[in-house]
């Protein structure tokens, strides 16, 4: 058998399709798990990526802090907390936050180091405030990039919240982690499915939100 | 008026970049900041709306300090233009040029209202207004620049080297087009650049700065080019300052000559009456000129104009100046400029010798005035 | 932190070996990584049409989760070292190759044409100018690869020990000793600070060229 057979004998066994271990049920958890990761490193992330990048400083220390933060492996970090925390979401949510930041942060510090800085100038000689320049001029032109981090660092997460199920949470890591344990590659292949799908599925969402929000007037090249 | 009192701006690591500089910069004029690399004309202007910040001394604006107001008030009523315009890329030419009646509180409608007025105004085709800067040239942006910089009708425009990146034909036209907007507004313009032509051709005054943000004269261009105040200002003007001097003075005086001028279709008799003069200018039947002839190359009513001599660059009398008249004269190979009206009709013909005369007057009228000034300044003084 | 170099015998390695054994798993990959990126990359930058699809590819690689990976895997390699280095290496090629197409592209035009221009051939200019002049930005993505191969390579536990430093979080549980995974995160932490503070030295040493005023990234 190789793994589209398996695949396939995943998705066809009706019992995978409902009840607490069904795919709906993983699948929302794995989501929910995700979107919560990722809004907590986009809390800390874009903010601080936005300042420092405005006011041109920190740049070193910002590089220092994102190269730890790769540094601190994510499955040892999980276990670590889930021995010094206990059963629940916050040992989860430590590793993949930390996974998180780091990307966030130094592209969102990235991009707006990047703006050119002649429309700033104009905007700060028309009179315009601060916090108007970072916003109204810097973000808008910044944002491809700025998205990019945040699509980077959502795959990653996506793809590391398997481990929650190493800590008898939920998730589509469940699959991965049974399968494993039981032997029975179907799971593993079908949960390993379900977690790339999603990640494309992301991708899409990034894509979509891209489009939405950058001006055409800086879509051009990209 | 922009006064600048003695003003120094020092950066900590100690590099002067403007030295006590002052400055009375009138109304409703263009000033002209112009020097090398490294004379501080770039941070003067942005002293002036508060991008810098002077070390010592200080500006006043119309009698009160600039800094009584709060800065971004102070920078809302300058309009202020850079070079490459820093348009904004993620917002169309027409919300670009209504950012700063935004910022000042205006709806939507009536700024946008406003800013298709002045993209006719700076020459630009509203059908560009839904467009992104990256669609547009160099030279359009540039003209955009210069809208949004008047959107909220600013008494004060300030340009920072706002043509220097645009070639220099389109910089001509953007030159041309500055001149006539001022004509039309008569905003108090503060213009730096590096280039003395482009100083000479703007500025009411020009303030010619040294490196090291040194003030080393203060004048009317056409005093600057008679009278440079030291060996740096005359090295800064270049080599040719005599002639380009000749730009400020008027072809209004110069006699022309009517007589060597004939049409195409002329009968013997009247190419007869010409004889004396040494060479004919032909022209259509339109009066628009076509060529020289030597008179007796003529033949009455079949004149062939393939055989003309070029008849060079012509000038306008009274509008143009007398280096464009002596430039025609030069170009011309029989050493005749050629007159013409606003349609291109030659009006008549003038020689070199006149010009030179013409040329010769205009010096001495200069100096007459200057020692005039010069006396009456005494006068004060003693009195 | 008593007993903190003490490992359990069913480790199998000392401490040093294990932190020899994690760089070899984690190091190995992002060295095959570069080797296959290289042509990659300069596929994708000869015809850009390629570029697009190599990177939608290398990015549902990327989404595949380390330790499904690992679990497919072991049904042709077992459970072994290859079978955690395979997905490490493909995960190093959605960093690389990226970061290599940039770094070539960043070249200048009038570079290239001026090496042109003193008769360099194809070959000779991607060697001697086009590789030299991308070295930044190939090392920038290297730190990044580098980095998280060291910090994944930790999965690889659970599929039979197979995770080096990462095999004592396993110890660490079942003989309820947290000292024993605090030892795993932070040597795991310290090697790939070290490996990227390694990188930035190479990087140093290969661009004598380079202004070295500003951060480095």
């Amino acid at each position: 058998m190789n793994v589209l057979d398996f695949a396939h004998a995943f998705f066809s066994d009706t019992a995978h399709w409902h009840g607490y271990d069904g795919i709906p049920t993983r699948f929302a958890e794995h989501v929910r798990y995700s979107l919560e990761a990722l809004l907590i490193a986009a809390a800390i992330g874009l903010p601080v990526g936005l300042l420092t990048g405005h006011y041109g400083r920190g740049g070193n220390t910002l590089a220092l802090l994102a190269t730890a933060g790769r540094a601190l492996p994510s499955f040892g970090l999980l276990v670590l907390m889930f021995i010094w925390i206990g059963f629940g979401l916050l040992p989860v949510m430590i590793p993949l936050v930390v996974l998180a930041v780091p990307p966030i942060l130094v592209t969102t510090y990235e991009a707006i180091r990047s703006v050119d800085p002649s429309p700033v100038d104009a905007a700060r000689g028309m009179g315009m405030p601060e916090t108007r320049v970072l916003l109204q001029v810097e973000v808008p032109v910044a944002l491809p990039l700025i998205l990019s981090g945040l699509r980077t660092a959502a795959i990653q997460i996506v793809s590391t919240a398997t481990i929650a199920a190493y800590v008898s949470l939920g998730g589509l890591g469940r699959y991965i982690i049974d399968g494993l344990y039981q032997k029975d590659y179907e799971k593993v292949v079908g949960g390993a499915t379900l977690v790339a799908g999603l990640a494309l599925v992301t991708l899409a969402i990034f894509w979509a939100a891209a489009r939405l929000t950058v001006s055409p007037g800086v879509r051009r090249g990209t | 008026m922009i006064r600048i009192d003695s003003v120094t701006k020092r950066y900590p690591d100690g590099t002067v970049a403007v030295d006590r500089l002052s400055l009375d910069i009138p109304d409703r004029a263009i000033t002209v900041l112009v020097g090398p690399s490294g004379c501080g004309k770039t941070t003067t202007l942005r002293m002036i709306n508060r991008m810098v910040e002077p070390s010592e001394g200080g500006i006043l604006l119309d009698g009160k300090d600039i800094r009584q107001q709060p800065v971004n008030t102070l920078r809302r009523s300058m309009g202020y233009v850079i070079q490459n315009a820093g348009l904004f890329q993620h917002r169309t030419i027409l919300d670009n040029i209504a950012t700063v009646p935004r910022l000042l509180g205006r709806p939507k409608q009536q700024a946008r209202a406003r800013a298709a007025e002045l993209m006719e105004r700076v020459g630009l085709d509203t059908a560009l207004a839904k467009r992104y800067p990256y669609q547009l040239s160099g030279g359009q942006q540039q003209r955009v620049g210069v809208a949004r910089a008047l959107a909220a009708d600013p008494p004060v425009l300030l340009m920072d080297e706002p043509f220097s990146a645009v070639d220099p034909v389109v910089r001509k036209g953007l030159q041309d087009e500055l001149l006539r907007i001022q004509s039309e507004l008569g905003k108090t313009i503060v213009f730096v650049t590096h280039d003395i032509d482009e100083a000479i051709k703007l500025g009411t005054m020009v303030a010619v700065l040294r490196t090291g943000g040194r003030l080393a004269q203060f004048a009317p261009p056409a005093e600057l080019l008679s009278a440079p105040a030291d060996p740096f200002v005359e090295d800064f003007l270049g080599a040719d300052r005599g002639i380009r001097r000749l730009s400020f003075f008027p072809t209004t005086e110069l006699e022309l000559q009517t007589a060597p001028v004939v049409a195409v279709d002329a009968g013997a008799e009247q190419l007869a009456s010409r004889a004396g003069a040494p060479y004919l200018l032909v022209t259509d039947l339109d009066g628009r000129p076509l060529g020289w002839s030597e008179p007796d190359r003529l033949t009455a009513g079949a004149v062939d104009t393939d055989r003309l001599l070029p008849y060079g660059r012509p000038f306008v009398p009274g509008t143009d100046s007398l280096r464009t008249a002596l430039d025609g004269a030069v170009l011309s190979p029989t050493g005749w400029a050629v007159a013409v009206d606003g349609e291109g009709r030659a009006v008549g013909v003038v020689s070199q010798q006149v010009i030179g005369e013409a040329i010769r007057t205009a010096h001495s009228r200069v100096a007459e005035q200057a020692a005039e000034h010069a006396a009456g300044q005494a006068e004060v003084k003693a009195g | 932190m008593n007993g903190f170099f003490d490992l359990p015998s069913d480790l199998q390695h000392s401490y040093l070996g294990l932190v020899g054994l994690h760089l070899r798993e984690a190091l190995l990959p992002v060295l095959a990584g570069l080797l296959l990126s290289l042509p990659i990359a300069q596929l994708c930058v000869r015809f850009r049409w390629v570029y697009p699809p190599v990177l939608g590819l290398t990015t549902v690689l990327y989404a595949i989760p380390s330790l499904a990976f690992f679990v497919v895997l072991i049904d042709y390699f077992g459970q072994s070292e290859t079978t955690v280095m395979i997905p490490l290496a493909l995960y190093s090629l959605v960093v690389l190759v990226p970061a290599i197409v940039d770094g070539v592209r960043s070249v200048p035009p009038e570079t290239l044409a001026a090496a042109q221009a003193m008769g360099f051939g194809a070959v000779r200019r991607y060697f001697q100018v086009q590789l030299p002049i991308a070295v930044p930005a190939i090392i920038a993505g290297l730190r990044v690869a580098t980095v998280s191969s060291i910090s994944l390579v930790s999965v690889g536990m659970l599929i039979g020990n197979q995770g080096a430093l990462g095999n004592m979080l396993y110890d660490a549980q079942i003989y309820h000793r947290p000292v024993l995974a605090v030892n795993a995160v932070l040597t795991i932490a310290v090697l790939g600070l070290l490996a990227d503070a390694a990188l930035v030295l190479v990087r140093l040493l290969l661009t004598p060229w380079m202004p070295r005023k500003g951060a480095a990234r």
